[in-house]
């Protein structure tokens, strides 16, 4: 009962071009966890249209790291893959124990982190992560190359800055952004698995002795994408790592936090979350450090 | 004489390997020629009426051949209820439905339908029918249907559809005796059953002009006259096979598409025409369990006596009437089948609103007034300090106990062995003890245990018919076909029953051969798979008829043999002398006789109908033992264990999965199921990402013991099952979560917001004192 009209299998960036160009109107579809769902739900822009399937194009697979510790991750990578990859595991296993939590097996074995990314949805479990590690985002089109802050792919719930033909090719994060660090993500949600975070936090921590030398905080879906904490952030950086530290970490994160009341939860009880999960998640970043 | 011992054995699933290898055809999986697909137009608003409906670009949608409207099809009201037909009219469940409607009663109602050549095609024209509406006040708590002022969501009777009141004693005079009483509101959400395998029905007219319905029913016989009614056919003129089933929980103890199903063949003048729901229909637009609402009052003196117990229920029937009142008005017997008390009254309404139509699931209205009176129990033993095992063993109801309310003599009841064995074998010392100890570490979370009671009937008896029917037909090499119109969806009952068969009549368990199809035309008459009945009930009319089977296969050996038959039995498939044991001949041979002996040729049937006048009163209890975060609400269900009374247990391997399988449905009642509207009636989360179903990783690993005796009147000395592991443990993991934090929540699901709300209220929260 899916609305699709055609199928394109593009086994290089250039057919993707090529065929993008001669039907605008066409999606890419990757491992198919979110275009076919909303295929299947009619949602408009993904009902009688064409796809474009990109699975077997080299370009956007493997992870490897580069001689200044680049790490790069194709976009093509399974969350099964990543989460498991020995690269991943040692330089940025803040992004393996995330990816972990999506979804079910199934999903994981074929969900793909670029597509997660495309997606653009503010509770994608891969998103808080990536946003910590500052990664930048490659985009090729029939332009040409561009790299972009993950922060800035975003425009908005579902929206990213693609224009029809371009892909998102892979995701680059650099050694500094990594190096030192300690991870913890907590995805909030009413279940252990096959479930979406109500609200999700990623805490990238640096320490010294027992001072705080730099922190990342990443929410999801506490907002229309996911958000970086400046306020609170910056006012981490040289604080003694305490109780009261951490406390008010939490309270900050308000400053920056967009959360709203719905079905699934109230504003009050969001925003009570958000003061808790950074201080729990910088605990338990630094549990292992 | 050695014994046979096939019931109580884990015999494995006669349709297993079929299962695992793909073999098994369930509704959707039989390929039909030249196959039609009809789709349901959903009403957008939950109240109101059509006034018109514009089909003009929906037609043109290429493949699709007709779209019918209310007044294309007959007028009759039915009910979907799959009760038995009563010849009272009385007594009758509510007639107040037709096929498709412009009288808009939920979201979703059913008020057009699409036939087209492909399901896309029916998708593609019902979103370009476009439709207007008058639109009503929306009622979505029997509180707001009751207002005074409040429309009548069917003109032909009042939104309180029934209002009854049972007990005994003085309730006033109870309440002025206690040394406490407890008042308490409670409120239990709308569950889903969220099967397996979604609501599907193929149609058509078969060879000899009479209509067949393939379905997903729990209850053929009584889909049969049900599609019949609807239709305003002959029952004769229907015909309904139900192949294997994906679950059913209830919601296929109602007959919701398969009158449609007929009457869209009927348009397209008999050709196949199938409905398969999506899942999203299937949760929102089918049946749900009722949502109930108890204010409750309990009468308690110090030493732990009951002196009153006053219950007011209001029972959330949503937009028709179903299975109604038999939900909402049960409740009372079980109570006074559980605790004894000096005085009872359990007043209940069930009342018409614009939610979804409730009806049967699992438990029918048990996990509900258990999860009110569980609850209130368990406070009423922190108010006199006493601890809540030795209340509950202090107040239930001994065995032998005669229930006026049912005229019930409660035989082999043994709720105080499971109250006693069970915090046996969950060591609820040591988890007391422990929770203790870990409590005064005054970390973020806090842990505590709890434990609830039920009662539960088998069957129907006194209140509903209780017939079943069996046959069985000796095969040329000596194995048996069972025929049955007890209904196997998924819960084992044809491996249980051919258990039965094959006990009795001395065979191996795979000398019994069933049926993948239950038909109507050709399978005995039995009402069908609800009220965990099949086992007990059919269990009635396999041994009849394998009792007269044996009797005749003993006959023929008696007679070729010239040996008495009473010097006779058969054992593992021979026939043997009763005095050595010594081969006298084999069922085979008597088979191959049966057949072919040119003398005395004579094949071998043995029917059976049984009309059952009794009922067994099961019982258990839940214990569990749960972690609750303090600063999220978040609580972890560490262990959860069920222990029941339901006398023999026919084979430990099914009954341990229907037990956990309940104990998880009821883990996630407690914890996070729950349908939710917005207030326009529009469900929310009616697909399997929002409406939270526990998965695997939210669950501990599950316990189960049994109490097991022989059940003095059970065919097999077994009594209810099915059902009943989803009475108890919702509220034992509330009593847990008192137990652990020091509040007792009167609402569920337990969400982690509803517990952090809970507990802010409460302010100070305290450990296991």
């Amino acid at each position: 009962m899916y609305d699709i009209t055609d199928y394109h299998e593009a086994t290089s960036l250039a057919e993707v071009f090529k065929l993008a160009a001669a039907d605008p109107k066409a999606r890419i579809v990757a491992g198919g966890t979110d275009t076919l769902v909303k295929s299947w739900a009619e949602v408009p822009a993904f009902t009688g249209i064409a796809l474009i399937g990109i699975t077997r194009i080299p370009e956007l697979q493997g992870i490897v790291c580069q001689e200044d510790g680049t790490l790069i991750i194709g976009a093509l990578n399974t969350f099964v893959t990543i989460e498991h990859d020995p690269l991943i595991q040692k330089y940025t296993p803040l992004l393996s124990q995330a990816v972990s939590l999506v979804g079910g097996p199934q999903t994981r074995h074929m969900g793909t982190i670029g597509g997660n990314i495309c997606n653009a949805g503010p509770a994608a479990d891969s998103a808080p992560a990536l946003f910590t590690y500052n990664t930048t985002c490659e985009i090729q089109g029939p332009d040409g190359v561009k790299n972009v802050p993950i922060a800035d792919f975003y425009r908005g719930p579902g929206q990213t800055i693609l224009k029809p033909g371009e892909v998102l090719t892979r995701f680059k994060i650099k050694a500094g952004d990594y190096q030192d660090f300690h991870g913890h993500y907590t995805k909030f949600a009413r279940r252990n698995a096959l479930d979406i975070a109500n609200l999700s936090c990623a805490a990238l921590v640096k320490v010294q002795g027992e001072q705080i030398r730099d922190l990342r905080l990443c929410f999801g879906a506490a907002g229309p994408t996911p958000l970086r904490m400046p306020v609170a952030e910056s006012y981490a950086k040289g604080k003694p790592l305490t109780d009261a530290t951490l406390a008010q970490i939490g309270q900050l994160c308000l400053q920056d936090t967009h959360d709203i009341t719905d079905w699934r939860d109230t504003k009050a009880f969001r925003d009570h979350l958000v003061t808790v999960l950074p201080g729990r998640d910088i605990t338990a970043a630094l549990r292992g450090a | 004489m050695a014994q046979k011992h096939i019931i109580g054995q884990a015999e494995s699933r006669w349709d297993a390997i079929a299962k695992v290898k793909g073999q098994a055809n369930y509704t959707g999986d039989f390929p039909i020629k030249n196959l039609l697909h009809g789709k349901i137009l959903h009403a957008t608003i939950a109240h109101g009426y059509v006034t018109s409906y514009d089909i003009s670009e929906a037609e043109k949608v290429p493949g699709v051949l007709k779209i019918l409207l209310p007044e294309d099809l007959p007028q009759i009201k039915y009910s979907t209820a799959g009760h038995p037909w009563n010849l009272e009219p009385k007594k009758r469940d509510i007639e107040d439905r037709t096929m498709l409607t412009r009288h808009v009663r939920v979201y979703g109602d059913d008020i057009g339908a699409v036939i087209a050549k492909t399901p896309l095609a029916a998708k593609q024209a019902l979103s370009k029918i476009k439709v207007t509406y008058d639109t009503y006040p929306v009622y979505l708590t029997p509180k707001q249907a009751m207002a005074l002022d409040a429309k009548r969501i069917h003109e032909e009777r009042d939104n309180v559809i029934a209002s009854t009141a049972v007990g005994f004693g003085d309730v006033n005079q109870g309440l002025d005796e206690a040394d406490f009483v407890l008042h308490r509101q409670l409120h239990t959400p709308v569950q889903l059953h969220a099967h397996l395998e979604n609501q599907v029905a193929t149609a058509f007219q078969s060879e000899d002009q009479r209509y067949t319905c393939i379905s997903s029913t729990q209850i053929p016989h009584i889909c049969r006259r049900i599609v019949a009614q609807a239709n305003g056919l002959p029952w004769s003129l229907v015909r309904v096979k139900k192949p294997f089933i994906g679950g059913g929980f209830g919601n296929k103890q109602d007959v919701t598409i398969e009158p449609l199903a007929v009457a869209m063949s009927k348009a397209m003048g008999g050709k196949p025409v199938q409905i398969n729901l999506t899942r999203e229909e299937s949760l929102a637009y089918t049946r749900t369990r009722h949502a109930i609402d108890y204010d409750v009052k309990l009468g308690v003196k110090k030493d732990g006596t009951i002196t009153a117990l006053d219950m007011q229920v209001l029972s959330n029937q949503g937009g028709y009437a179903s299975h109604g009142h038999a939900i909402g008005g049960k409740g009372g017997t079980f109570i006074n089948a559980l605790y004894k008390m000096n005085s009872l009254n359990y007043g209940a309404k069930t009342v018409y609103t614009n939610i979804a139509t409730a009806g049967a699931m699992r438990g029918y209205g048990m996990p509900q007034v258990i999860f009110a009176l569980e609850c209130v129990i368990d406070d009423a033993a922190d108010k006199i300090g006493m601890d809540p095992i030795e209340f509950r063993l202090k107040n239930h109801q001994p065995d032998g106990f005669y229930n006026e309310l049912s005229h019930t003599k409660q035989q082999d009841f043994r709720i105080g062995d499971c109250l006693k064995q069970g915090p046996e074998a969950f060591k609820w010392q040591a988890k007391v003890q422990q929770a203790k100890a870990f409590n005064q570490l005054q970390g973020p979370t806090r842990r505590g245990v709890g434990i609830a009671a039920f009662s539960f009937g088998t069957a129907t008896y006194p209140f509903g018919l209780e017939t079943s029917g069996a046959r069985l037909i000796l095969l040329p090499d000596g194995s048996f076909k069972l025929m049955v119109g007890a209904t196997e969806i998924g819960q084992g009952a044809d491996t249980a029953l051919s258990q039965m068969a094959a006990d009795t009549l001395g065979v191996p368990f795979e000398s019994i051969i069933r049926d993948a199809i239950t038909d109507t035309d050709t399978d005995p008459f039995d009402t069908g798979a609800y009220a965990s009945r099949q086992t007990y009930i059919a269990g009635y009319a396999i041994r009849d008829a394998a009792e007269k089977m044996r009797k005749m296969i003993i006959q023929r050996a008696a007679a070729t043999f010239d040996i008495r038959g009473e010097f006779m039995d058969i054992v593992d498939g021979n026939i043997v002398s009763v005095s050595d044991g010594d081969l006298i001949t084999t069922v085979k041979d008597m088979a191959q006789a049966s057949y072919f002996d040119w003398q005395t040729a004579k094949t071998m049937v043995a029917e059976s109908s049984v009309n059952i006048h009794n009922n067994s009163y099961a019982s258990g209890c839940t214990l569990a033992e749960v972690e609750v975060d303090l600063q999220t609400g978040k609580i972890k269900l560490l262990s959860l264990m069920n222990v029941h009374d339901s006398g023999k247990i026919i084979n430990p391997l099914l009954a341990a999965g229907q037990v956990e399988g309940g104990m998880a449905m009821s883990a996630g009642y407690g914890l996070n199921e729950g349908l939710v509207y917005d207030e326009l009636g529009r469900p929310m989360n009616n697909n399997l990402l929002d409406y939270k179903l526990p998965t695997t990783m939210d669950l501990p690993d599950l316990d189960e013991i049994f109490v097991e005796t022989k059940d003095p009147l059970g065919p097999y000395g077994n009594k209810a099952l099915g059902e009943n592991p989803t009475c108890s443990p919702a509220p034992a993991i509330r009593n847990a979560v008192k137990n652990a934090v020091g509040v007792g929540i009167d609402t569920i699901p337990l969400t982690p917001e509803s517990v952090y709300d809970a507990l802010q209220a409460a302010k100070a929260p305290k450990g296991v004192s």
